[in-house]
């Protein structure tokens, strides 16, 4: 099945015996219809059983497979060894978050900062199971929707370079799904949610690059939710010079 | 060591785990969960469920229907009380779902959808899109964040239960940044773990589907149930085995062969009509459908690939714009993975293994009969599946049951005080050192990958579509000798930050396992029924000798020992097994008589 060789070079680290991360290079025979994953999958139970990465679903659906490729955020089960032949594979760790090991970064704080944007329905009108589901609208569901559909694979957080400048800004796959629940029908909540969003590390950080979205193996789009928020926050601010605290929305 | 004290300790943090973790915060905001995954919750393979979660929604719909077409789905080898419970819940959980926030797919008016779905004779799969597993994930994960009370320990292997006392007492787990272990003392423990589809070559699962949960389970003397009878979905991706949804027939595709013919038409699915009826044709029954696909290769009427042979999944009469909103990962897949534009080409497709039906016993309570054990989803065998599972029901299976599962837990949980903290140490130090051992041998030469490559071709070889009493043996024969060369294996990688090598290692031994169980549980059962299909002198149903669940017991080094239990019949007799026009024909006669 395999009928060719590729050269895939890959960032190692391994902190108890590495003092620095350098590439090490492997000959991998693929066929075209192999991902840079089957790659290091390949290294892994083939050549070299101590190179470390996260991978499960292949199917670019549990986002666990994010990382550099020939220095893009992509996800390694959908990116093909033959669009890649016969230059070399490069493969590195996520930009913009510190190494655990090899190919696996350190994720807390992108939990962490999914953690703070209440992540959850906080429901305008609560409903108990008995009165059944709310209604929804197939355009009600539109608007937030593709917010949803965010894996969190990080691959925007690598490709944002505000993030890399400044780790405390929010950054954009939160940030799109917090925009996910303001724009949800059912919630109430995006008052509260809009603190966060208007403050020091909120959507103000962001400077429109606009590489989030292009990398965005989903079609999220978070540099239009972080926009979204701009305008929305901006008008919040002005607002409260027009109108007396509490007046509502 | 160091411990932690729960209340509450749930392994596994898909859609089970987690819906079991908020079931425990709402019983009592008092209790300490600790909920322990392996991957980040979000990873699990809940993930990658497409088509649809099951609960009655419509009219002209009904329990009974539910129950009717999950009890003969699984060919009457179901727990009928547990069926009963099951179908009465599944709405109320979807309905609790969209409370958090689940995106599911509406109708003009705003009301939720559904759609048809393989075997369920009306339609009452909802959905969003085609991502209904994500999306359900998604949603309890980030509800679940709303619960102070559920403290998460993501990225902690479980290497063992520990039990004292006689009863499940808690987990010792191995972080996997660190290497460090940790006993999590508990006063219930809950498995959510997920199947085991990997021992299989080619499958739809992720990588971390490794029947952890049922493994050790079985290993601490709970049987496994019914292991003989995994589900292979009948369209997957030729090679990888990725998922093509039964949604796409639920929404009007063919199943063709390399004639253009709808040939599920020769296997009693039939008549052949340009919209799917339910229960005929491409939504027949899972175990039917790749059943029908094996015979279709034996008469050379199949297409040969370079992953062997496949089958025409035809979608393009549906057209691009339906495709693109009721199926749009399907379409990324087709178009990214096979350069296949499903508007224009069908999408060829073959089986895989997709589900375990079978797994740890427990009751409708999802208890295990190991006092404070208690399993939900896949990982567990609750009794509703039966000998094969109607696409739909496990993802409410994972809500209804993982919830069951949190609330008996936590009251369990109260009624019992823990044994002395020294002894649940000295019994976790011991699994430290088991699980160290893996690692520190230096003199070992077999190498996992090897061993692991070796098991999926053999159960794929002995334990496939339809199986044959000497290749079972054979596949038997060739896992006791894995089992002895595990001992054996050598594991290059020996430090102690994110040693993937060991912890996959440790995996290959729970699957070896597990696999056995699934073998020996085949060869035992002399008859075909639902997804064990046999080819040498055993193809009929046998009510008389065989109308009971499998029941596995682990036997150290040794063979599984197999024992059989009864099954629970309240109100469905077991009956001829029939879809399409003679399954139409079939209920009226059992109607009128």
């Amino acid at each position: 099945m395999a009928d060719k060789t590729i050269t895939v070079e890959v960032l190692r680290y391994r902190p108890e015996q590495d003092p620095a991360p350098e590439f090490q290079r492997y000959q991998v025979p693929f066929s075209d219809d192999m991902s840079v994953l089957q790659a290091l999958l390949y290294i892994k139970d083939e050549l070299d059983e101590t190179l470390s990465f996260r991978w499960s679903c292949r199917m670019a659906i549990c986002g666990s497979c994010g990382m550099m490729i020939n220095g893009d955020p992509k996800l390694s089960c959908k990116t093909f060894l033959r669009d890649i032949h016969p230059a070399t594979v490069r493969v590195e760790a996520l930009n913009h978050f510190p190494i655990e090991r090899d190919l696996v970064v350190v994720m807390d704080d992108f939990i962490d900062k999914l953690e703070r944007i209440q992540p959850y329905i906080i429901p305008a009108e609560p409903r108990s199971l008995d009165q059944g589901a709310y209604l929804q609208t197939p355009a009600q569901l539109d608007k937030y929707e593709q917010f949803s559909s965010c894996i969190n694979c990080l691959l925007c957080y690598a490709a944002c370079p505000q993030y890399g400048l400044n780790p405390t800004f929010i950054g954009p796959g939160a940030l799109a799904l917090l925009h996910r629940y303001n724009a949800d029908s059912r919630d109430g909540a995006s008052a509260q949610r809009m603190e966060l969003v208007a403050a020091e590390e909120g959507v103000f950080n962001c400077t429109a690059v606009g590489y989030c979205s292009e990398v965005c193996p989903k079609h999220v789009d978070p540099a239009n939710a972080v926009n979204q928020n701009k305008t929305t926050a901006a008008a919040d601010y002005f607002a409260r010079f027009l109108k007396p605290k509490g007046s509502g929305k | 060591m160091e411990s932690f004290k729960a209340d509450v300790v749930i392994v596994g943090a898909g859609g089970a785990g987690l819906r079991a973790a908020i079931a425990v915060a709402e019983a009592d905001p008092g209790l300490a969960i600790a909920l322990v995954s392996k991957v980040y919750p979000m990873r699990s393979h809940t993930v990658a469920a497409e088509g649809g979660s099951a609960g009655v929604a419509q009219a002209h719909d009904s329990f009974e229907h539910h129950f009717n077409d999950t009890v003969s789905g699984g060919d009457w080898l179901c727990e009928q009380d547990v069926v009963e419970y099951f179908v009465a819940q599944c709405p109320q959980e979807m309905v609790q779902l969209e409370h958090w926030g689940c995106p599911w797919s509406r109708k003009p008016d705003g009301h939720v959808n559904v759609r048809a779905f393989g075997g369920m004779k009306i339609e009452r799969t909802w959905f969003a899109a085609d991502k209904t597993g994500f999306h359900m994930l998604h949603t309890l994960f980030q509800t679940s964040i709303k619960y102070p009370s559920i403290k998460r320990f993501d990225e902690h292997f479980c290497a063992d239960l520990i039990v004292e006392d006689g009863r499940a007492q808690g987990v010792v787990v191995i972080g996997i940044a660190s290497g460090e272990f940790m006993l999590i003392e508990a006063g219930a423990v809950v498995f959510a773990t997920g199947g085991a589809g990997r021992v299989f070559r080619e499958n739809t699962n992720g990588g971390i589907v490794t029947g952890d949960g049922m493994a050790l389970a079985y290993r601490h003397g709970v049987p496994l149930r019914d292991m003989e009878f995994v589900q292979y979905h009948p369209t997957c991706m030729p090679g990888t085995g990725l998922l093509f949804t039964e949604a796409c027939r639920g929404e009007g595709g063919f199943l063709l062969n390399k004639d253009g013919y709808r040939y599920l038409q020769d296997y009693g699915l039939g008549p052949a009509e340009p919209v799917p009826r339910n229960k005929a044709m491409e939504l027949g029954p899972r175990d039917r459908l790749s059943q029908a696909f094996w015979h279709e290769q034996q008469k050379g009427r199949t297409i040969e690939g370079p992953h062997g042979s496949v089958v025409h999944l035809d979608l393009r009469h549906l057209g691009e714009r339906k495709l693109r909103e009721r199926l749009p990962q399907i379409y990324e897949l087709a178009e990214e993975f096979l350069g296949v534009d499903p508007a224009k080409t069908p999408i060829p497709v073959r089986p895989a293994v997709h589900y375990t039906m079978g797994g740890i016993l427990v009751d409708g309570s999802c208890a295990a009969p190991l006092p404070g054990l208690y399993a939900a989803g896949e990982c567990s065998s609750v009794g509703i599946h039966g000998a094969n599972r109607l696409g739909s029901n496990s993802l409410a299976e994972l809500c209804v049951f993982g919830k069951v599962a949190g609330i008996e837990a936590a009251r369990f949980a109260r009624t019992v005080s823990p044994s002395a903290a020294a002894t649940l140490q000295k019994q976790a130090q011991a699994s430290e050192h088991r699980a160290r051992a893996i690692v520190a041998k230096s003199d070992g030469t077999e190498r996992i990958a090897h061993l692991r490559k070796e098991m999926a071709e053999t159960m794929e070889r002995g334990c496939g579509i339809y199986r044959l009493g000497d290749s079972m043996q054979a596949t038997c024969d060739k896992l006791d000798e894995l089992r002895q060369r595990y001992k054996n294996i050598g594991i290059e990688d020996k430090s102690s930050v994110w040693n993937s090598n060991w912890l996959m290692a440790i995996e290959l031994g729970f699957q070896l396992d597990v696999a056995q169980a699934m073998a020996y549980s085949a060869l035992n059962r002399k008859e075909s029924r639902g997804a064990h299909q046999r080819l040498d002198g055993f193809e009929q149903r046998d009510d008389e000798h065989y109308l009971k669940h499998t029941l596995a017991l682990f036997d150290g080094d040794g063979r599984p020992r197999i024992d059989y239990s009864p099954v629970r019949i309240t109100k469905s007799r077991p009956a001829v097994r029939a879809y399409g026009a003679a399954g139409e024909q079939a209920e009226k006669e059992a109607r009128h008589g």
